[in-house]
């Protein structure tokens, strides 16, 4: 997202938690999905990753974050015998999305992590700027 | 002019700024594959403004990559830890040259009211 504005801290920090933003979205989704399945192996859910990139304002020196993207990871999904399931195929196997709960889980958790350090230094920096303005 | 009045606290409240930047920067990173984390030779930087350099030139000069303690895999050096405690430090250096600062601009004002 190139704008014509300079970057400053606040719109660093704003593309940051965009990005973050992203990120946990894509790992909600991967949660949510989690255990559906398909009959043919290639309508089975596959797993979204946010792919993130540095975006840097050589003018300021600062470095904030675009996100490319969802890239649907390539894992193969788990073909599972289960004649009784309504989604069977012929051969009475379903596919499964590959889903990792755990690594979703730490996904979301470290995404959020990084939002509330965001959170944090800007709230510091904002303090400061005010410190500085109001000064006399 | 402004050098005269304010010394050394004017140059150093200048980068203690740009540095925040480059912090807050690398904390924004922390997530993104490759990213080098960076910080600002505080001292050189200062020493190089005022010989008489200006302030981005000097940060620029004396903006350098960190050493992790552990690379990762995805090439990232961004320990969140380190980079909080740099992040703090700063905006507790900023605020105490802010305090100087405005101890100058203070005595300048009562000798011009010639209180």
């Amino acid at each position: 997202m190139p704008s014509d504005q300079p970057t400053t801290l606040f719109s660093m920090s704003q593309r940051a938690m965009s990005a973050q933003l992203v990120r946990m979205n894509a790992a909600t989704s991967n949660l949510a999905n989690a255990g559906s399945v398909a009959t043919r192996e290639e309508d089975a859910y596959r797993p979204l990753r946010a792919v993130f990139a540095t975006e840097l304002d050589e003018a300021s020196g600062l470095a904030s974050v675009r996100s490319d993207g969802l890239v649907r990871s390539e894992t193969a999904p788990t073909k599972r015998y289960d004649p009784g399931h309504p989604l069977a195929d012929a051969d009475g196997h379903v596919f499964e999305a590959p889903v990792d709960e755990t690594a979703e889980m730490v996904e979301i958790m470290e995404s959020a992590r990084q939002y509330q350090n965001l959170v944090q230094a800007l709230t510091t920096a904002k303090q400061l700027m005010l410190e500085t303005l109001r000064s006399n | 002019m402004n050098e005269q009045i304010f010394g050394i606290h004017g140059a150093a409240l200048e980068l203690r700024s740009q540095r925040m930047g480059v912090l807050a920067s690398n904390i924004a990173n922390a997530a993104t594959p490759g990213y080098k984390a960076r910080d600002i030779d505080f001292n050189a930087a200062l020493q190089s403004r005022l010989d008489g350099s200006a302030a981005s030139e000097s940060a620029n000069a004396h903006t350098l990559f960190k050493v992790p303690t552990m690379p990762s895999m995805d090439g990232n050096t961004v320990e969140l830890g380190s980079e909080q405690i740099a992040f703090t430090e700063n905006a507790v250096a900023y605020s105490a040259t802010l305090s100087f600062v405005q101890g100058k601009v203070n005595t300048i004002t009562r000798a011009l009211k010639g209180e």
